[in-house]
């Protein structure tokens, strides 16, 4: 492993907090994936930047900062990554997804914020996570009350943009985004000091469509009844891609796609026989927060599919590059980002209809609906989405948790008992 | 060739119940005791008193929060599954809905044809529970059965936290404001009520009856105030408090 140590002490990093979180991870890593077997040979990969999660992507950010390139830090998939990617900039997420950021985040957030939030602020302020030091300027979004008012705090100790995400979808609030698009490229162009034309603009559109099809690509491998990829891999894949520069995503995904292809011609599965296939759904699953998966695959079924941020959400419909003009491509943009159903709007019909599309299209037995603690607008939802299920005959179970390990015997009895009753 | 008797054993939070049954599913022996500090000797003390007899060349089903902690049990079932099976042979019910007062928690189940088809469980918070009743039993300084039958002689009160150590607090303003014991306890068995009813807003319930089952079964002033909250008759058994040991020694037979 090479030595991240002078890099971490450049960065400005809690030196002695972040060994803490690094001697923590390794064990989880060890614990969730690689007592796993089977695993396509194609994970290798992941298991290795997982496994210098904090060194190899920082130190090619670092790099590329060296030779002018401006980092974004982002915390949803409503920000369009091909701005920053046209103006040769570069986008990374930064969603905390651990509890050892959580204390901190709560030194100066209410306790009953979710985890997500906490973690996020946690991880800059205690300065021990090298993508939030990294970061020229982070990006923000109006998707939750949580978010708005942390992203105030965060925006006293570096520096911040709030796209304003409308709150319904109406054609006003698409062409509302499309204006948010625009103004978020004039700030993106003053940060890079590069112009947006309508041809660097297509190019980062396709850049990331390819990086959309790579993963749907293995997603759509989880569809077989000969399931060639754990829905932990899977996971990480996904939780890893927010980071990685895109072409090699979408290089490295096909890479995966190709093998799982292969596997299901040889029938290959990772599942046991009688394992029932489980689609999640709810808030997202930032890295390293393998808990639900993880439970869920040691409780007699698998993981199919992610109808969350990171899962369908992430790369479902991609961006016409057909458009002549900015403007043209703008819209294509606001069209394409307003197909995502977050809980965040009102009504949200296409949430629920995308669940139960995904339900079938990956065979899935039955949905676990999982929201973070303290994330009102999934945690309301569940209903309307447990009744629109119940009307399909689809099983659902719905669980609220955070990211401790305290309650994990409880999800554990809820889920196997789920799995039970799946089971007849 | 199947077992000559199924065992079932329920360890959970503060009792460990256990059922052992025929092939006919008739009950032949049963044992009663507290979890303890440790649900591995717990399940081993259970083994050693078992009889031979019965013990020999018999199936072992472990349920409960401590189901891992039987290493004999030839399988583990969650209380979940467990108790849906068990409720549904002692009321003799193929469609019903459970209602399990625990010790540290409170389980909605609907059973429908004989099968769980849905079920709700609280979560880590203790509102609902026995062991809500049984700190709150502590604080007036009686025993949770003491505390049931005051609540019968008592007047309407409302305890509005959900939260138990709220609550706990709650109670002693109301001691200090010089309420009768008698409505303070009846205040507690309501909010649990109350809160098992909340819980089951979640769920569509089946057409069968409520059936409420666990450590609380006894009390019957848990079911007035459950078939208050709900509307609706309550159902139980004396027998109750063994649902999910029978379940589990059910599922041992197969």
């Amino acid at each position: 492993m090479a030595d991240y140590v002078k890099m971490w002490k450049d960065l400005g990093m809690d030196l002695e907090s972040h060994d803490m979180l690094c001697q923590v991870l390794p064990t989880a890593v060890g614990d969730v994936f690689l007592t796993q077997e089977n695993r396509p040979k194609a994970m290798d990969f992941w298991d290795l930047v997982i496994s210098e999660v904090h060194g190899i992507r920082p130190a090619e950010l670092i790099e590329a900062q060296k030779a002018g390139r401006k980092v974004f830090g982002t915390f949803c998939v409503f920000v369009p990554d091909e701005i920053v990617i046209a103006l040769n900039g570069i986008v990374t997420g930064l969603c905390g997804g651990s509890q050892f950021w959580v204390p901190g985040g709560e030194a100066v957030l209410p306790k009953n914020t979710c985890p997500l939030i906490k973690a996020s602020v946690g991880a800059r302020l205690g300065r021990t996570c090298p993508f939030f030091r990294i970061a020229d300027v982070y990006v923000g979004e109006t998707t939750c009350d949580g978010k708005k008012k942390a992203y105030e705090i965060l925006g006293q100790d570096v520096p911040m943009i709030i796209m304003d995400v409308p709150q319904m979808k109406r054609p006003k609030d698409i062409l509302k985004w499309k204006d948010e698009i625009a103004e978020f490229a004039a700030k993106a162009e003053a940060i890079t000091g590069n112009t947006l034309t309508v041809e660097n603009l297509k190019a980062a559109i396709r850049t990331v469509n390819e990086k959309r099809r790579a993963m749907q690509r293995v997603y759509d491998a989880r569809k077989s009844l000969t399931l060639p990829i754990s829905g932990r891999d899977a996971l990480l894949m996904t939780q890893i891609s927010f980071f990685d520069d895109p072409e090699r995503c979408a290089q490295m995904c096909n890479r995966l796609a190709d093998e799982l292809e292969q596997r299901i011609r040889d029938g290959v599965s990772v599942a046991k026989p009688g394992d029932r296939r489980i689609l999640i759904t709810g808030t997202p699953l930032a890295v390293p927060n393998w808990k639900l998966h993880n439970i869920i695959e040691t409780s007699g079924a698998v993981v199919v599919c992610e109808e969350m941020c990171t899962g369908t959400r992430y790369f479902e419909n991609l961006v016409d590059d057909s458009g002549e003009t900015l403007d043209d491509l703008f819209m294509a943009l606001a069209e394409r980002y307003m197909k995502n159903n977050c809980a965040c709007f009102t009504p949200n019909p296409g949430r629920v209809e995308d669940i139960i599309r995904l339900a079938k299209a990956y065979r899935a037995d039955g949905v676990i609906d999982c929201s973070l603690k303290f994330c009102g607008l999934y945690d309301i939802e569940k209903r309307t989405v447990a009744e629109a299920l119940k009307a399909e005959g689809i099983p659902v179970l719905p669980l609220e948790t955070d990211y401790e390990d305290s309650d994990a015997g409880q999800l554990r009895t809820r889920i196997e008992a789920f799995v039970e009753m799946l089971n007849g | 060739m199947s077992a000559r008797f199924g065992i079932g054993i329920d360890i959970g939070s503060t009792c460990a119940k256990t059922v052992a049954v025929d092939q006919g599913g008739n009950v032949v022996w049963r044992d009663l005791r507290p979890t303890g500090w440790s649900s591995v000797d717990t399940a081993a003390a259970i083994r050693r008193d078992l009889p031979e007899e019965i013990a020999d060349g018999a199936r072992f089903v472990a349920t409960g929060y401590g189901r891992v902690s039987v290493p004999f049990a030839d399988r583990c079932v969650t209380e979940i599954t467990c108790h849906a099976k068990g409720a549904a042979a002692l009321f003799g019910l193929s469609d019903l809905n459970v209602i399990d007062i625990g010790g540290q928690d409170t389980k909605l189940i609907v059973v429908t044809l004989g099968a769980v088809s849905e079920f709700a469980m609280n979560d880590k918070c203790s509102a609902g529970t026995g062991r809500f009743l049984e700190v709150m039993a502590n604080t007036l300084s009686v025993s949770p059965a003491g505390l049931c039958d005051m609540a019968g002689r008592g007047g309407e009160t409302r305890i509005s936290s959900l939260c138990t150590v709220f609550a706990e607090s709650e109670v002693i303003n109301l001691i200090g404001r010089g309420a009768p014991r008698e409505n303070i306890a009846w205040g507690v068995v309501d909010s649990v009520a109350q809160k098992v009813k909340t819980q089951a807003g979640k769920l569509r319930l089946g057409p069968g009856p409520l059936c409420l089952t666990g450590g609380l079964c006894d009390f019957p002033f848990v079911r007035a105030r459950l078939e208050a909250a709900f509307n609706r008759p309550v159902r139980t058994n004396p027998d109750a408090r063994f649902a999910g040991a029978l379940g589990a020694a059910l599922y041992a037979l197969k």
